[in-house]
């Protein structure tokens, strides 16, 4: 049981700690893990979270960033004030947990669905598309001479990547080649500054309280490229959970975000966010069909990836959408 | 000829069976996978229902776009071709309504109530 391991792991670091209970997986699949538990202490119970890689699961997948960058991320944001969770501890060999790290709890919701229509966070809602602006303005400002190594992606680069993903699944969809066409014409080239980009930064992975959101999560696609990168992700329409009007995750518009971002003292440059807004689109869909294949070739035979698989043509109208407005 | 009921009446029953029978007794994790599973099973019906119309119509449209005969399969990878090597974009007469006719009739089948769905559905098509 990871209780005993976790017990014998907090004695040492965690001053006072008497042991961990309450351990619960949250979700995961074979190489990493999240699980929730708390610090038995004198002063009350400290909420924790795991996020781990198993033993014998060392080797990360070629775009992720790997477990020690995420903590060193997270905790060099938290340090510089962007909503992210304290780092405890990096996991070493003696905890007998695998590899990842250890991070205080952060209570609140990630449940878009429920974001987006529980009264409890009614009061936040409309200010989050500005706040989001603001988030991802530290974010990009973080200091680069104190990241850690992280692959560098331009655009003309990415589209490569997701053409190979998309040609390797051999799934042929006439709606992803035109995609592919219109960012490969679009391509905006290097972008002129260089930042620490989240790559994942959406709906799902922030963690949202009343009062708005409280900590960015899961900095596993992290990398160095194109700030605008994030803005358009946020942007994606599969992230807005029905809210189509409402662009930036279904809480507000673009102009919110980019008035955020610019009052934070960066520049937004409209049409590179709609160009990643696209690529977002098409990525998800790839995704989608990863998740299809997987399905297919196992070993995760689950029904929930079968209907991931079949989402795809929920990109396939986005991007119609995007670049061939009916009416237009 | 295969015998009746059809594969859409059969999925139907199963489907309505979990619903009305079944998901009242469970919950949890186990609640969340029978949604899942009546989706699957709604989703087959919808298909099983309105692919062959709608394939027919894809093909016969791929027909007049591509100048070729083939299988619904076999006309979209000759028009993902055509698409990938550039002979074929939206300057091309008849593309992108053909993409949003195949597109609608997919959604219909995948997701109905995807709100982009929806929306364009309200517009018209």
């Amino acid at each position: 049981m990871i209780e005993a391991e976790l017990s014998r792991s907090v004695q040492r670091w965690c001053k006072g700690a008497t042991g961990a209970t309450s351990a619960a997986k949250l979700s995961g699949g074979a190489s990493q893990e999240t699980w929730r538990f708390d610090i038995v202490h004198p002063d009350g119970p400290i909420g924790a979270i795991l996020r781990r890689s198993p033993k014998g699961y060392g080797a990360a997948p070629t775009r992720a960033a790997g477990l020690a960058a995420e903590a060193q991320l997270m905790q060099l944001a938290y340090e510089a004030g962007v909503p992210s969770p304290r780092v405890m501890h990096v996991l070493v060999p003696e905890d007998d947990l695998g590899t990842g790290f250890i991070m205080q709890r952060v209570e609140g919701e990630t449940i878009a669905r429920k974001i987006l229509r529980d009264d409890a966070f009614a009061a936040a809602r409309p200010h989050l598309a500005r706040q989001i602006g603001g988030v991802l303005a530290g974010l990009h400002r973080l200091p680069q001479d104190k990241l850690p190594e992280l692959r560098s992606r331009t655009a003309t680069q990415e589209i490569a990547e997701f053409e190979r993903d998309y040609r390797s699944l051999n799934w042929p969809k006439p709606v992803f080649e035109l995609a592919l066409r219109w960012l490969r014409d679009h391509d905006p080239g290097p972008s002129t500054e260089v930042t620490l980009v989240h790559g994942d930064f959406r709906n799902g992975n922030l963690i949202i309280g009343s009062n708005g959101v409280r900590a960015v999560l899961d900095w596993e696609l992290a990398h160095l490229g194109d700030p605008m990168e994030d803005l358009g992700w946020v942007c994606v329409n599969s992230w807005r959970f029905g809210e189509i009007d409402k662009p930036v995750g279904g809480f507000g518009s673009r102009e919110e975000l980019f008035a955020g971002y610019e009052a934070a003292g960066r520049t937004c440059d409209p049409a590179r966010v709609k160009f990643w807004e696209v690529m977002g689109t098409l990525r998800w869909g790839i995704m989608c069909g990863g998740m299809m294949q997987r399905f297919r070739e196992g070993p995760d035979h689950s029904m929930e990836r079968a209907m991931i698989g079949r989402r795809a043509s929920e990109t396939e109208i986005d991007l119609l959408r995007l670049l061939v407005p009916r009416g237009s | 000829m295969q015998d009746e009921p059809t594969p859409i009446e059969l999925t139907k029953s199963v489907a309505d069976f979990l619903r009305s029978d079944i998901a009242p007794l469970v919950s949890g994790h186990q609640a969340f996978k029978l949604r899942v599973a009546i989706n699957i099973l709604d989703l087959v019906t919808r298909q099983l229902t309105q692919e062959e119309g709608s394939d027919a119509a894809e093909v016969e449209r791929l027909r007049a776009l591509l100048g070729m005969d083939g299988s619904v399969t076999e006309l979209n990878r000759a028009l993902a071709e055509r698409i990938a090597k550039g002979e074929v974009d939206l300057a091309t007469s008849g593309l992108a309504e053909h993409l949003w006719a195949t597109t609608m009739d997919k959604l219909a089948v995948d997701q109905p109530n995807y709100a982009s769905y929806k929306r364009e559905l309200g517009q018209g098509g």
